[in-house]
């Protein structure tokens, strides 16, 4: 019985290696699970970009893309074994998930994959000198938390002096890691910060929104995701907390998070690190290439979403990284390695934003060896439940640099002792 | 004909106790043994190892220690993640603090710790019993759970509360950390796999596992015979916590490299183990195994069938995936209430009697 099996499996894994073909991305996502509804629509954008950009312009620089889809269910387990499943021949990894990320950080590094985690993963992933491999541009949960900071500032006329500002959080990897450098710019700024955890995967709030209703913070902030963004946003509602108080990471800023709550939800705002909404010129090219044509992914059922077009950021970043690396290599047919060298000289200027069709879409990035993370820069759009739609509030706004690069430093100085690396050089 | 025992003579007693008296068996294992020693590790990849056979051999040790507890020993347990999760933050504890010490001695010092906390949480089993046992060991896995993403020193106040297994070698091999090869890996996983299920199966065909099933089929009677449900029941607990925490140590350590203690010491890996148990089959080690292989494979040949193979969308294939692997659940539980293990045994018995049945 265990041998029929394992012969089974054996005839199931020879049938499942994937053909060899010029570049190939995988695209690891969660379409099932508690986190589905926001991964289904993340994976969408993620694959339409790379068929638009294979249907209209025959691929990068010739070379056609495959985006081989494995399930994770955001489950680590299942994460390693996608990533197992689909490394031969890959170029680049983007996991979304916290989790994931810091399960393969250690295994790109051997296996010489790029691992890009735009906007997730580890924060520390910043400092190029140590890890070598993975990249986090345009903006990382510290840059987030501490736009958010600033965003307040503005708002105080800057000071936040005497303010109290509660984090709910995903009690997770992920939730936990703006706190260091929340606290760090709560010392800075003299604001008091609460911490309030939330259990994965978040439908019973009501003890955390009671004691923020007894503990009348001035500010509530979020590192929410999945289902855990809807009940907060609707328990916020039903304590009449003040919409506009309340600011979410990007993560907890698409419209499935707001819709649920209705008029109630009107006014929260979010952090976002890409354009919203349908106004830019790629779309056209999108709905004439993918969405008429029928090779949509499921349809185009999202097209347009904010989580949607968070995925289609990614694969722009990661398509225009591939350019990069073709021109520096002089070849069509990129290696990993190669790859990184393109990621590492990445320069996607507003200029080639908007030949691309998405002016203004995302901040300026530009990479070096020894800065992985990019400006950080992220901006602020706030949801109109009449016309059912995120406006952008804010114009982009780089973070605190003089707190965040010293708590960058220090962590992954941690992670190359703990894990016997040294440093490289960058010079 | 081709399974018999005809002409199989015992001549010594220690000949009739062996734990494969028919030969056929004996030497069916010896070959299994042979070949996952000697010709797997050249032949394993990445995707082999990382894929289907860590977990496999890993849950096994799980479903062995699970297996001691509720299909020996007859108490329900529900905390199976968070003993889980004790061996994984033992380990790690072990690793970072005295980097020096041999990572083998590490992970059976975490399986010692567990299972001293196992017989900590085993106490209210002298005084509870059945569901209300289970609803108490649910207490600890919860409390477990929280206990270590709460306290920072677990984590070594690392920013996001993951764990990280860093390098640590045997014999000069590395078998943790992202350098580890898979035949390393492996052959660490089954070592430890073999030894262990070597103890169990001789513990519970001992004098300890006969207390531990006279205390499951019935506690009075089994007092009355003189059995102390005092020790019976704590050292139940204590070596099935040993073996949870070995499978724990080795699943953060050797399999994952990373873990988070909600995500991967959560509730349902407690129902994971305890489903393996019940269908693999209660009170057999061979049942551990096949459970394990049930539950750990069964999902990653029906992805590879369903997405490599017929070109599904990946989520219509995970929700058919689960449908199946849980219908499948049932119509075992229905077919065969005694697991796959009984089902194997009534193979055998069909085959011995072969092509003469009466």
């Amino acid at each position: 019985m265990k041998l029929k099996l394992a012969a089974l499996a054996a005839a199931a894994v020879m049938a499942a290696a994937p053909a060899m073909a010029d570049l190939i991305v995988p695209n690891l996502s969660y379409r099932t699970g508690p986190y589905g509804a926001n991964g289904t629509q993340y994976a969408d954008g993620f694959n339409d970009y790379f068929t638009l950009l294979n249907e209209r312009d025959g691929g990068i620089g010739g070379e056609k893309i495959q985006v081989p889809e494995c399930e994770t269910a955001y489950n680590t387990e299942k994460g390693v074994e996608c990533y197992e499943a689909t490394k031969e021949g890959a170029l680049v990894f983007n996991p979304l998930s916290t989790g994931i990320t810091y399960q393969l950080i250690p295994k790109v590094s051997v296996d010489k994959k790029v691992l890009y985690t735009p906007g997730y993963g580890r924060t520390s992933a910043k400092d190029g000198k140590v890890f070598e491999w993975v990249f986090n541009a345009p903006a990382n949960y510290w840059d987030g938390a501490s736009v958010a900071i600033k965003y307040l500032l503005d708002q105080n006329g800057g000071s936040l002096e005497g303010k109290k500002i509660a984090l709910v959080y995903h009690n997770s990897a992920y939730g936990k890691e703006p706190i260091r450098t929340l606290q760090e710019l709560a010392k800075k700024h003299g604001f008091t910060l609460t911490e309030i955890p939330v259990e994965a995967p978040g439908q019973e709030q009501k003890s955390q929104w009671l004691q923020i209703r007894r503990d009348k913070p001035d500010y509530v902030l979020m590192w929410g995701w999945g289902v855990m963004n809807q009940v907060a946003i609707q328990e916020a509602a039903n304590i009449r907390f003040p919409m506009e108080n309340f600011i979410g990471i990007w993560w907890a800023g698409s419209e499935i998070d707001v819709l649920p709550a209705g008029a109630g939800a009107n006014g929260y705002k979010a952090l976002t690190f890409n354009g919203v909404g349908m106004d830019y010129p790629l779309y056209a090219d999108l709905k004439t290439h993918v969405l008429d044509t029928g090779k949509a992914s499921q349809g185009g059922q999202h097209v347009g979403s904010a989580v949607y077009s968070r995925g289609m950021y990614a694969a722009v970043v990661i398509a225009e990284a591939i350019r990069k690396a073709q021109e520096l290599a002089g070849t069509s047919a990129i290696t990993p390695e190669q790859l990184r060298e393109g990621f590492e000289q990445l320069d996607i200027t507003p200029e080639r934003l908007t030949e691309i069709g998405l002016p203004d879409f995302g901040p300026e990035i530009k990479l070096t060896c020894a800065n992985h993370g990019g400006s950080g820069m992220a901006r602020i759009q706030q949801w109109d439940a009449a016309a059912k739609k995120w406006n952008l509030i804010t114009e982009f706004t780089a973070p605190d640099a003089e707190v965040l690069d010293p708590l960058v430093a220090e962590d992954a100085a941690a992670y190359a002792k703990e894990s016997g690396l040294t440093e490289r050089s960058c010079d | 004909m081709f399974y018999r025992e005809a002409g199989d003579f015992k001549t010594s007693y220690r000949d009739d106790g062996q734990s494969f008296p028919i030969k056929l068996d004996r030497y069916g294992y010896y070959a299994i043994l042979a070949v996952a020693a000697v010709v797997v590790p050249f032949a394993i990849n990445d995707y082999w190892a990382n894929a289907v056979l860590l977990p496999f051999l890993i849950y096994a040790i799980a479903a062995i220690g699970l297996n001691i507890l509720v299909g020996y020993a007859g108490q329900v347990s529900l905390g199976t993640g968070g003993f889980m999760a004790v061996g994984a933050y033992a380990v790690y504890k072990l690793m970072t603090s005295f980097p020096e010490i041999s990572i083998v001695i590490h992970i059976l010092l975490a399986g010692g710790i567990t299972a001293l906390v196992g017989i900590a949480f085993g106490l209210p089993s002298l005084r509870i019993k059945g569901f209300y046992l289970a609803v108490a060991t649910l207490a600890a896995q919860f409390f477990l759970v929280w206990l270590f993403n709460k306290v920072p020193w677990f984590y070594n106040y690392s920013a996001s509360g993951q764990i990280n297994a860093p390098e640590r070698t045997v014999l000069g091999w590395a078998v943790t950390g992202p350098a580890a090869t898979p035949s390393a890996k492996y052959l660490i996983c089954l070592a430890f796999v073999v030894l262990l299920a070597w103890v169990a199966r001789n513990l519970t065909r001992g004098m300890v596992g006969r207390k531990w099933m006279a205390i499951r089929d019935m506690d009075i009677a089994a007092e009355i015979i003189g059995v102390n449900p005092l020790t019976a029941k704590l050292t139940a607990f204590g070596v099935s916590s040993f073996f949870i925490g070995v499978a724990g140590a080795l699943l953060f350590a050797v399999y994952l490299g990373a873990a988070e203690v909600t995500e991967a010491f959560g509730i349902n890996k407690s129902f994971l183990i305890l489903f393996m148990v019940i269908i693999g089959g209660l009170g057999s080690i061979f049942g551990s195994f096949a459970g394990a292989a049930f539950l750990v494979l069964l999902p990653v040949l029906l992805k590879n069938l369903l997405v490599g193979g017929l070109g599904w969308p990946t989520n219509l294939a995970a929700h058919i995936e689960l449908m199946i692997v849980g219908a499948l659940i049932i119509f075992f539980l229905i077919v065969e209430p005694h697991g796959l293990a009984r089902l194997w045994q009534l193979v055998k018995e069909k085959l011995r009697l072969w092509p003469f049945p009466h």
